[in-house]
């Protein structure tokens, strides 16, 4: 069994504590995680916009990659490349036609043996998670799925699309206590954080201030876009909702790290723009 | 209920068009509007996505489906899915979003408030031609060119330099001359479109 790392480029510029937190528990977990060779962009919501030829043959051509390196799955840690990676395999699964079509333009025969994984089910499959925990994550926290992790349900096949279960289950593990709340896959805004700043702000404003009403410590995300709208445009939210908002928001591999006893800056914690600061305290439950 | 004037293309109207790009029939949808109540967006929108389907629906009729193609909406729509997900239909309205952008840029009919968005794009798909991958701060400044807000974000800058964010150099992959022989053959395919 031979998996792949898929990064994306989000996770080599702006969201690089996400693949530092990812490779630093993966190697206290003895697991390897090989890049897929000479990777190229998914194309992200640019190429589907534009041209859906396009938008089929870049996450295609990765696809290819790995199965030609021998890979039998692809961990894609970034939601937004994890959905165009999984809705090309699933469309060109689906259509022998358009699978030629498609292995035709780039240049390689595609046959869909690489399994497209997200960062929760690569998480799941590891036994005995809680055996690693050395120092119980015990806060409060709003897990904050998006939209792609779970939608569209028929593509990713993947928990359920309203109020899913599976990164809860994880905090859980790690000696957190999961919240109830309303925002879990509501949109952030997405792509729209530098050309609709405006909106970016507006939505992830909503999902900020329902994690906080309730009661939670932290935002726990799983998507670099997530992370940069609610995390980097915290300044452009607080303008919009007329307030501060404190809560820090976490990757998933940030917050097992610290359960694992990993230092935070190996983490890359320090390059968050809302400071990571949550005071000791024991979960109730 | 054709009329002479009937923008068609092929003898098509566009949710024939539609049909054919996507596999998706618009005339399944029964207007319960489950879609627009979900719509992050529908607020901003000049016609929410339920609307939308129903020029579509009436696109026998030309100014409907001129509507649809100069709408704000197809270019605000996020494509985060959660109006397929919740559809009682299981209509994939996000894939005809996508049917109608590209139609709309071949065209020439992209609404004048959705240029910001729409040039994002364009820079950020430069950006892939010619490295392979996302030049962050490449893309930006493409951006900045192409959509004029020169000052937007230009205190950001040293910040995600500063925290180790920002990188002055794009990081290129070996095989650049498959991607541009992708990229060429994908115009070229666009070209040959009716």
């Amino acid at each position: 069994m031979k998996t792949g790392f898929y990064p994306g480029c989000s996770m080599k510029g702006s969201a690089r504590e996400y693949s530092e937190s990812l490779l630093a528990v993966a190697r206290e977990l003895g697991r390897e995680l090989p890049e897929v060779p000479d990777w190229n962009c998914c194309g992200a919501t640019a190429a589907h916009n534009i041209d859906t030829d396009l938008a089929l043959a870049l996450p295609a051509r990765i696809l290819a990659a790995a199965e030609k390196d021998g890979m039998n799955e692809v961990l894609v840690p970034c939601a937004a490349c994890y959905s165009r990676l999984s809705v090309t395999r699933h469309e060109l699964l689906d259509d022998e036609a358009l699978r030629n079509k498609i292995s035709g333009l780039v240049e390689a025969d595609y046959q869909g043996t690489a399994k497209v994984v997200n960062i929760i089910e690569w998480l799941a499959s590891i036994p005995d998670l809680e055996a690693w925990v050395k120092k119980p994550f015990a806060h409060r926290v709003a897990c904050y799925y998006g939209c792609l992790l779970v939608r569209p349900p028929g593509v990713v096949k993947f928990d359920r699309p309203e109020e899913p279960q599976s990164m809860d289950l994880l905090l859980k593990k790690m000696g957190a206590e999961p919240i109830d709340w309303a925002f879990k896959t509501e949109c952030c805004g997405a792509g729209f954080s530098v050309s609709r700043t405006d909106l970016v702000a507006k939505l992830s404003g909503l999902i900020l201030e329902d994690a906080v009403s309730r009661g939670a410590e932290a935002v726990i995300v799983a998507c670099p876009m997530c992370h940069l709208n609610l995390d980097m445009r915290r300044p452009q939210i607080e303008k919009q909702v007329g307030k501060k908002i404190n809560i820090p928001v976490i990757y998933i591999t940030q917050a097992l790290g610290l359960a694992m006893g990993i230092p935070a800056r190996k983490l890359g914690l320090q390059r968050h723009k809302v400071a990571v600061k949550l005071s000791p305290r024991t979960a109730e439950s | 209920m054709r009329s002479d004037t009937d923008i068609q293309q092929d003898g098509k109207v566009l949710s024939d068009r539609v049909l054919e790009k996507t596999g998706v029939a618009v005339a399944r949808c029964y207007q319960c509007g489950k879609c627009s109540a979900g719509c992050p967006l529908a607020s901003e929108m000049d016609f929410p996505p339920s609307q939308i389907m129903h020029l579509l629906q009436l696109g026998d009729f030309p100014e409907m489906a001129e509507k649809a193609l100069r709408s704000h909406t197809i270019w605000l729509c996020l494509t985060c899915e959660i109006c397929y997900a919740r559809c009682p239909m299981e209509i994939d309205i996000p894939k005809v979003m996508d049917a109608l952008r590209h139609e709309s840029l071949a065209q020439k009919k992209v609404n004048p408030k959705a240029r910001g968005i729409l040039a994002f794009h364009r820079a950020f798909l430069d950006s892939v031609r010619y490295t392979g991958r996302l030049f962050e701060m490449g893309q930006v400044i493409d951006y900045k060119l192409r959509s004029g807000h020169f000052l937007q974000d230009l205190l950001q800058a040293p910040w995600m330099f500063f925290v180790g964010k920002l990188h002055l150099l794009p990081e290129r992959i070996r095989d650049r001359r498959l991607l541009g022989r992708i990229f060429a053959r994908i115009a070229k395919t666009r070209e040959n479109r009716p």
